[in-house]
């Protein structure tokens, strides 16, 4: 394996593929066999990764760097820990369902739609990968670009408000996230984040540093309250872009905090920990309250998003908590280990939300939730699917998103009990607006005489909605080999955050 | 003697598959296929279970406690699937299996004409093996599994005519209600995890809460500064509240009278027997950690006499069949949560099993009532059934003389057995609770004859017209009321045979049983209560035998009040039915109250879902639309400002551009001058 420079091979053939596929995909058929060929190509080439890390020594492995920018001393560095195999295979998993998933519902510009797509996978899986600040950087702000296109050409109606307020955000974010990185810079004369998290970091370096980092990534977990894009991106967004950018984009903001905030600037991230866990907090019940208003299925699973997000912030803040506070590094592992699974599961739970919404968009073109009623009566498989998702959605035990909120609430409440409180909310309020989207959507008798005609799942719906499922009961009944792949990653990430730098 | 862990595999997963295959192929593999296919597996899982009990009770075969899997290790945290096989999990094992079984093959005969045939027996195939999971638990983790596990299937069942508006409504209802108490139930288990020891194990947690060394009962923390507040307290009113949401305790109780939108065989199931009994399962399993906390219990206590006496009463005013025994459910459940609150767990999880069979059995018998009467719910259309179907008629009565606790019969034992352990009890609050359990006698009697009167007896109040009605099963609103396509009649093997297997141990189980379960040692560790606390053995100081109880028992108190209740009701319902009338227009506040069941439902309806929408939109539209969009949209058109300011510079004139550098020129070089100057002075 160590000649083999795998996580090259897995960023840069999506991105190859794709100018194939712009090539030779004039026939749209063409286009989307080889672009699924290209996503399943790219799929198994990750699972060697996920064999061959080794998930009991830990640490940075499968590593490539080469010079990049000399004058800068940026390199093309590579590698990857258990959290990152685990990203990039969520990431692998998900395109190929994604494309799949769009053979249907794309039909102008398929080559190029389906391009974008690899692009954006190739990218995403460089942000997992670099260990170089600038090269994170990098595909940090070109994988916008390819989302761009996909919400601002095959998007809806209001798609150039979206796009620009989707870009706007992002991008506002990001320049804070430069200054910082530059700064970093400046002070250590490269671009490495190891020499980042070594440099040693005045208390005052640190807050400015920490909230230019926050600003980047809090926009993209999005936490409260710069949320308020996403709904507007996802409203407009066509099928794949929302499942692509819940499932996965949104967990760049949670792996940034764990990759830059808390190595390089823990003291800050202490003193401000605060902050991110009101924010979650807020975010869970406040989100939650607005998710229950949506008449827009599309915006509720979005707004749901936020608050299954925050249970990612809250874990992996509260796990600074515990290790400086409580000294108590074990629930502090508890919780990140909960941050990180909670990632992976709405990976899979949002991805199949947005994947059953486009099933029904397909066939009715509207998102409206008092347009539908009594699905389950034409579409049996179609409704058992449904409620499989939503029931993930409200973190029933036995799927995967029950996993990570159960860790973290655990971990919470060996904080302060009262932050389990309100984070333990989500299990009402969570359940109230799922359930009453099923209620009107899923059950009833059918009033619409267009829902009448639905025809239920076809194969290629099937496919895609079954392998959501197996992922999320897989992950839910035993997820032991996630969080064992995770496990000595995670210790040393809490372990460096006993060391103070200031 | 080590019990055989591949035959608990089988308990567990002989449903699961029978559940899968009905759920997932029904349709390809037809009717008769997907029931035999679910009840073998819930049959081999009944008989494997009662071989379990054997072995545990007859066969000398030690607790067994062990780990399947694990199902994640974090650090020192770890969470496993396990097994703890004891006395007390046997027993919960046989009644569920069998209770199941017994549902499964009326099933057949109560869903004949039901379109969702295949997918209702894969719903209750799959809740048997949720229950399981729930009673046959070794740890926390597996515990809230199984809870939530059957409160899905719950849910999928309460609406399983999801065409029902009054159903999706419901069903949605008690998921969220329940979800209220799990919100209880999780913190609960998040205190255990951190004051118990950093276990989610029974075994270990219990051992760390009975360490005298460790002196739990006294350990307290200070949540709030100032206040400290004993941590066996907090845990055990968590839990509490997630078995209040379970076991419908007042104020969650408001889901369960809604459940009975259900097809009838799961209320006996889910809504009787098992399910609503979980809570009670769960504290009596708790004993170690309640037993640490005088004011949890006392909370506990508090609650379940509330219960018992509150929903009892607004049973004597329904009409629907269903709903009285489901009010009936309710104060039952009562009844038991009192049990635990004063320490005899023993008592309330007794009357967990013997409630399981006669309530089950009434709850069937309605349901074969309901068949006869082509799903005509409503009592006051009913009457004079006795001679169309005797079975069901002779079974109900049992049924209700057992839920009445008439000497002799289950109920009476496991009744007493807990009035007289409140009687004994010191505890605060134990006077208000005696007094509710002994006015619920009366109560009982009331509602449970008053439904056998309506029913089966006094004058038919209904017509037969065979020639304007052609008869849908399906659709309760096609019937006029009170009118039948054709005559009553007894209802199917299938549905009489389960009726009178229920029978028989709703007359025999208590009297067998109460020796050995009460007053012996059939608990053992299982159970735990303190010396000080131990009111059961009290009363086993006069436990002569059952047979001594029944005589001691009609000196006493309960027989008089529910003899007392027998005779009013049999007054009013069977001869002077005019009287109900007249008392329902003398005692119109008191009906008021009872008839809107204290309001319980629109108080939350008006609070919690129209208040949770109208704060939603507020929020929205309020702070996500106005506040931070407008103040990103404001910066944006502040920009949009700003460029229009500075796009006229870009006039597009050479001289403008021309004064422009010159400008800039002497002002960068008069700055510079300036600066250098003075750092040369």
């Amino acid at each position: 394996m160590a000649h083999w420079p795998l996580l090259s091979v897995l960023i840069w053939l999506p991105i190859v593929g794709a100018v194939l596929v712009l090539a030779l995909g004039r026939d749209a058929r063409v286009a989307r066999w080889l672009s699924l060929l290209v996503a399943l190509l790219t799929f198994v080439a990750s699972l060697p990764l996920y064999i061959g890390y080794e998930a009991v020594a830990g640490g940075m492995q499968f590593a490539e760097s080469h010079l990049w920018i000399g004058g800068l001393k940026a390199y093309y560095g590579l590698a990857v820990d258990g959290i990152s195999v685990a990203l990039i295979v969520l990431t692998t998993f998900t395109s190929v369902l994604v494309i799949i998933g769009s053979w249907g519902p794309i039909n102008k510009r398929v080559s190029q739609y389906m391009a974008a797509m690899l692009v954006l996978e190739g990218m995403l899986i460089g942000i997992f990968a670099a260990t170089d600040a600038l090269l994170f950087y990098v595909f940090f702000e070109a994988m916008l670009i390819p989302m761009f296109i996909i919400i601002g050409v095959w998007g809806g109606p209001r798609r150039v408000y979206a796009t620009l307020k989707f870009f706007i955000y992002t991008f506002l974010g990001s320049i804070f996230m430069l200054i910082a990185l530059i700064y970093l810079h400046m002070k250590t004369g490269e671009f490495s984040l190891a020499a980042f998290a070594a440099a040693p970091l005045s208390a005052t370096e640190q807050a400015w540093l920490f909230f230019g980092f926050l600003a980047g990534f809090a926009i993209k977990v999005p936490m409260w309250p710069v949320h308020t894009w996403l709904p507007d991106a996802h409203v407009e967004a066509p099928t794949g872009g929302s499942v692509i950018l819940a499932a996965i984009m949104l967990k760049v903001g949670g792996y940034g905090f764990i990759r830059f905030s808390l190595p390089i600037t823990p003291d800050a991230s202490q003193e401000y920990a605060w902050v991110v866990i009101a924010m979650s907090l807020v975010a869970v019940v406040y989100i939650g309250y607005v998710a229950l208003v949506q008449d827009d299925m599309k915006k509720l699973v979005a707004y749901s998003s936020v608050a299954h997000m925050a249970f990612v912030t809250l874990g992996i803040f509260i796990s600074l908590a515990l290790v400086r506070e409580h000294a108590n590094p074990d629930a502090a592992r508890l919780g990140m280990q909960g941050a990180m699974v909670q990632m992976i599961s709405h990976g899979f739970v949002s991805g199949a939300m947005f994947a059953c919404i486009g099933v029904l968009y397909d066939r009715l073109h509207t998102r409206m939730i008092d347009e539908y009623g009594g699905v389950m009566n034409v579409m049996p498989w179609f409704g058992g699917f449904f409620i499989l998702f939503s029931m993930a959605n409200c973190g029933l035990p036995g799927t995967s998103g029950f996993v990570g909120e159960f860790m973290v609430i655990l971990a919470s409440f060996q904080s302060n009990p009262f932050i389990a409180l309100v984070a333990a909310f989500t299990l009402i309020i969570g359940a109230a607006y799922t359930l009453w989207l099923v209620k009107r959507v899923i059950f009833g008798e059918v009033t619409n005489p267009k829902v009448a005609k639905f025809k239920d799942l076809d194969a290629r719906e099937w496919i895609v909605l079954g392998s959501f499922a197996a992922a999320v009961l897989a992950l839910g009944i035993y997820p032991k080999p996630l969080t064992d792949l995770m496990d000595s990653s995670v210790l040393q990430i809490v372990n460096a955050l006993m060391l103070s730098k200031a | 003697m080590m019990l055989d862990k591949s035959i608990l595999l089988t308990i567990v997963l002989a449903p699961l598959f029978g559940a899968l295959v009905a759920g997932l192929f029904g349709k390809r593999i037809g009717r008769v296929a997907s029931h035999s296919v679910t009840i073998a597996g819930v049959a081999l899982s009944c008989v494997l279970s009662i071989l379990v009990l054997y072995k545990l009770v007859w066969g000398g075969a030690e607790v067994f406690n062990q780990n399947i899997y694990t199902w994640f290790e974090v650090g020192s945290t770890s969470a496993h699937v396990g097994f703890l096989i004891d006395r007390l999990t046997a027993m919960m094992m046989v009644v569920v299996t069998f209770v199941s079984l017994m549902v499964h093959v009326y099933t057949i005969g109560y869903m004949a004409e039901d379109d969702g045939y295949e997918r209702f027996f894969s719903y209750i195939a799959l809740f048997t093996f949720s229950m399981l999971m729930l009673v046959m638990s070794n740890n926390f983790l597996q515990l809230f599994f199984g809870w939530e596990a059957v409160g899905l299937v719950s849910y999928l069942l309460i609406g399983f005519w999801y065409k029902r508006p009054t159903a999706i409504f419901a069903n949605m209802k008690a998921f969220i209600v329940n979800r209220v108490g799990d919100f209880g139930f999780l913190l609960g288990i998040a205190g255990v995890l951190l004051w118990f020891g950093g276990s989610l194990d029974y075994a270990a947690v219990f051992a760390h809460a009975q360490d005298p060394s460790l002196d739990m009962a006294s350990r307290s923390v200070e949540l709030i500064a100032g206040h400290p507040w004993q941590v066996a307290t907090i845990v055990c009113i968590c839990l509490f509240i997630g078995a209040m949401g379970k076991s419908a305790q007042v104020p969650l109780h408001v889901w369960l009278p809604d459940s009975m939108e259900g097809p009838t065989p799961i209320s006996a199931l889910i809504h009787a027997a098992t399910m609503v009994t979980a809570g009670i399962f769960m504290v009596a399993r708790m004993s170690p950690l309640f037993e640490l906390s005088e004011t949890a219990l006392t909370f506990v206590l508090v609650i379940g006499a509330t219960t018992a006496l509150f929903t009892g009463l607004i049973g004597v005013v329904q009409n629907d069949i269903k709903r009285v025994v489901a009010y009936s459910t309710l104060s039952q459940l009562g009844y038991m949560t009192v049990a635990l609150g004063v320490s005899a767990y023993s008592a309330g999880v007794f009357h967990l099993m013997t409630h399981a069979f006669f309530k089950a059995l009434l709850f069937l018998g309605a349901g074969s009532v309901i068949i006869a009467m082509h799903h005509e719910q409503d009592m006051r259309h009913m009457g004079g059934l006795r001679k169309y179907m005797p079975i069901t008629w002779i079974t109900m009565w049992i049924g209700s003389l057992a839920l009445a606790g008439a000497p002799g019969f289950a109920g009476f034992f496991s009744k007493d057995a807990i009035i007289e352990a409140v009687g004994e009890s010191h505890r605060l609050g134990a006077g208000y609770a005696y007094f509710c359990v002994l006015a619920g006698v009366f109560i009982t009697a009331l509602y449970s004859f008053r439904l056998l009167y309506m029913t089966f007896h006094g004058k038919q109040r209904f017509v037969v017209d065979p020639v304007k009605h052609h008869h849908g099963h399906e659709d309760p609103e096609h019937h006029a009321p009170g009118h039948l396509a054709h005559a009553p009649h007894e209802s199917p093997w299938v549905v009489t045979v389960p009726l009178v297997l229920l029978a028989i141990p709703s007359i025999v189980i208590g009297f067998l049983t109460i020796g050995p379960m009460l007053f012996g040692d059939y608990f053992g560790n299982a159970i735990f209560v303190r010396e000080a606390n131990n009111v059961i053995g009290e009363l086993g100081h006069g436990f002569h035998g059952a047979l001594a109880m029944i005589l001691h028992g009609f000196s006493q108190p309960p027989f008089w009040i529910a003899l007392a209740g027998f005779i009013v009701a049999t007054w009013i319902w069977l001869f002077n039915p005019r009287i109900a009338d007249k008392a329902e227009n003398a005692l119109r506040p008191l009906h008021a109250v009872l008839a809107n069941k204290y309001w319980f439902d629109n108080l939350y309806q008006a609070v919690f879902a129209r208040g949770g929408i109208r704060f939603g939109r507020g929020l929205w539209r309020g702070s996500d639309a106005t506040l931070i969009d407008g103040a990103i949209n404001g910066s944006a058109s502040l920009v949009d400002q700003v460029s229009a300011l500075l796009r006229r510079l870009q006039s597009g004139y050479l001289y403008h551009y021309a004064f422009a550098m010159i400008l800039g020129l002497i002002l960068l070089l008069g700055g510079s001058w300036w600066v250098l100057t003075r750092i040369a002075a």
